[in-house]
């Protein structure tokens, strides 16, 4: 089922949405990969707070390439979301409701992803071109220094995902192959 | 001997990088374009139509294709009756992908040292391949290779008893634990045979050959098509959500070997099968 939600994500927004489901999303959205990761990770070991609030957010595992003039990002397209399973879990115990990747998740992260009624999203792998372009602006926010790596602030309009796995725990990745495996 | 400047090697490199990182070859577009007629799942059709609109944006607003625009892989197909003049070879290569991965906008995904990982800021250096072949031509190859992709890949050294059966394992267990991390529809290279990296090479190599264009060895070619179709039945399907569009070549290499031995090679490469050749 298509649908048109709001980031950050409502308790009930996250919920209602199912694996399968066509989701586009408008509101903001936050960057980070593995450097950023790694040190929010060891930020939160320091009892140190992070860049931004993880309540009810979405961060999208992307590092663009450089935008050219007249334009607020290059190609946006995800990155490999396992990357960032081992450090995942904290982060949604915090609050985070959403993220936006591809490929597959640890046992972890989607336990945690249950536990906390959050969505885990894939955006099409590869397909950077035309997801920039419902990207309407983009700032760097932490870890500058980071190059493309750096947390950035996105605002975005209708921008494409899919669910993969839901708030229960059903995971698309396993009942869509099933579908068409022909071995 | 023929002389060449080395700053056409530089400038060439330099257009290539953004070439291939904008368009895809000839053969690959075709690739993706029939793969939107023959998906049979609906939100595979839909990706598959989704991936054609990205070509389309990448090509005419000038944004590359995938955001990971890799690091940049060179395959230098040397003639021995050349002979190089005003620098250094390797220094005019690298000094190709600076320019074009600083002047085109390109993604700079190159770490200087892998445990320390600071961004080299340039995306140098490149990976160079050399290959002394008759003539006075150098043929260059440009094939940025992202990393989603170049994660799942892997080497078996089999035994030489596992035969013809181990190397089909071996290929579909790649592909299957690659999934939807490698970004599939995938092109899959081969190389069997050589040594442990030898064959890793031939794999790597493998997915420059235009993937309609079949191994010229009878039973390599009869390989490649049943692993296409075995991997094809996986129900792995575009962005690994189901479908009959998994890999769109299965392109094998193979090389004399040892007698104890049965190097197996398989480069995973996503939709973005990058690369630009050029003859100078
Ligand atoms: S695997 Fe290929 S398509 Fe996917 S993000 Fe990497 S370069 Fe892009």
């Amino acid at each position: 089922m298509d649908q048109y939600i709001q980031v950050p994500l409502s308790n009930e927004d996250a919920e209602k949405l199912s694996a399968g489901d066509y989701v586009y999303l408008s509101g903001v959205i936050y960057t980070a990969r593995d450097a950023a990761h790694k040190r929010m990770y060891e930020a939160l070991g320091r009892g140190e707070s992070l860049p931004m609030d993880m309540d009810r957010n979405v961060i999208y595992y992307m590092g663009p390439s450089p935008a050219r003039q007249g334009r607020p990002i290059g190609s946006a397209g995800p990155t490999t979301s396992s990357r960032m399973d081992k450090y995942a879990p904290s982060l949604l115990d915090l609050g985070l409701k959403g993220m936006i990747g591809k490929g597959k998740r640890s046992e972890a992260v989607k336990d945690a992803i249950v536990r906390n009624k959050a969505v885990y999203f894939a955006a099409v792998g590869g397909a950077g071109a035309l997801l920039s372009k419902s990207i309407l602006s983009s700032e760097v926010i932490a870890y500058d220094d980071l190059g493309t790596e750096a947390i950035r602030r996105l605002e975005v309009k209708d921008f494409p995902v899919i669910v993969v796995i839901d708030s229960k725990g059903n995971n698309l990745y396993e009942t869509a192959i099933k579908e068409y495996c022909k071995e | 001997m023929r002389t060449i400047q080395v700053s056409q090697i530089t400038d060439a490199i330099k257009e290539m990088c953004i070439e291939a990182n904008h368009f895809l070859t000839p053969d690959m577009d075709e690739a993706m374009k029939c793969a939107v007629t023959s998906e049979e799942a609906p939100l595979g059709k839909q990706i598959l139509n989704q991936l054609q609109d990205n070509l389309k944006i990448a090509g005419a607003d000038m944004i590359p294709i995938c955001q990971d625009t890799g690091m940049a892989v060179i395959f230098m197909e040397i003639g021995q009756e050349v002979h190089f003049e005003g620098g250094i070879l390797e220094d005019a290569i690298n000094e190709g992908v600076r320019r074009g991965y600083v002047d085109g906008f390109l993604r700079k995904s190159v770490v200087a040292d892998p445990i320390y990982r600071d961004n080299t800021k340039d995306n140098t250096p490149a990976i160079i391949h050399y290959e002394m072949v008759p003539g006075d031509k150098v043929k260059i190859t440009v094939a940025p290779k992202g990393f989603g992709s170049e994660n799942m890949s892997r080497v078996f050294m089999l035994k030489p008893a596992d035969g013809i059966e181990g190397v089909k394992n071996a290929i579909l267990t790649a592909v299957k634990d690659a999934g939807p991390n490698a970004c599939p529809p995938m092109v899959v290279g081969v190389g069997v045979g050589g040594t442990f990296e030898k064959c890793a090479l031939m794999a790597k190599k493998a997915l420059t050959r235009p993937v309609n264009e079949r191994s010229s060895i009878p039973y390599v070619k009869e390989l490649e098509e049943e692993m296409l179709a075995k991997i094809n039945a996986t129900g792995i399907g575009p962005g690994g959500l189901g479908g009959t569009t998994t890999a769109l070549a299965v392109n094998i290499n193979t090389y004399p070997t040892h007698i104890a031995g049965l190097p197996v090679g398989i480069n995973i490469c996503c939709h973005v099968n990058r690369h630009a050749v050029r003859e100078i």
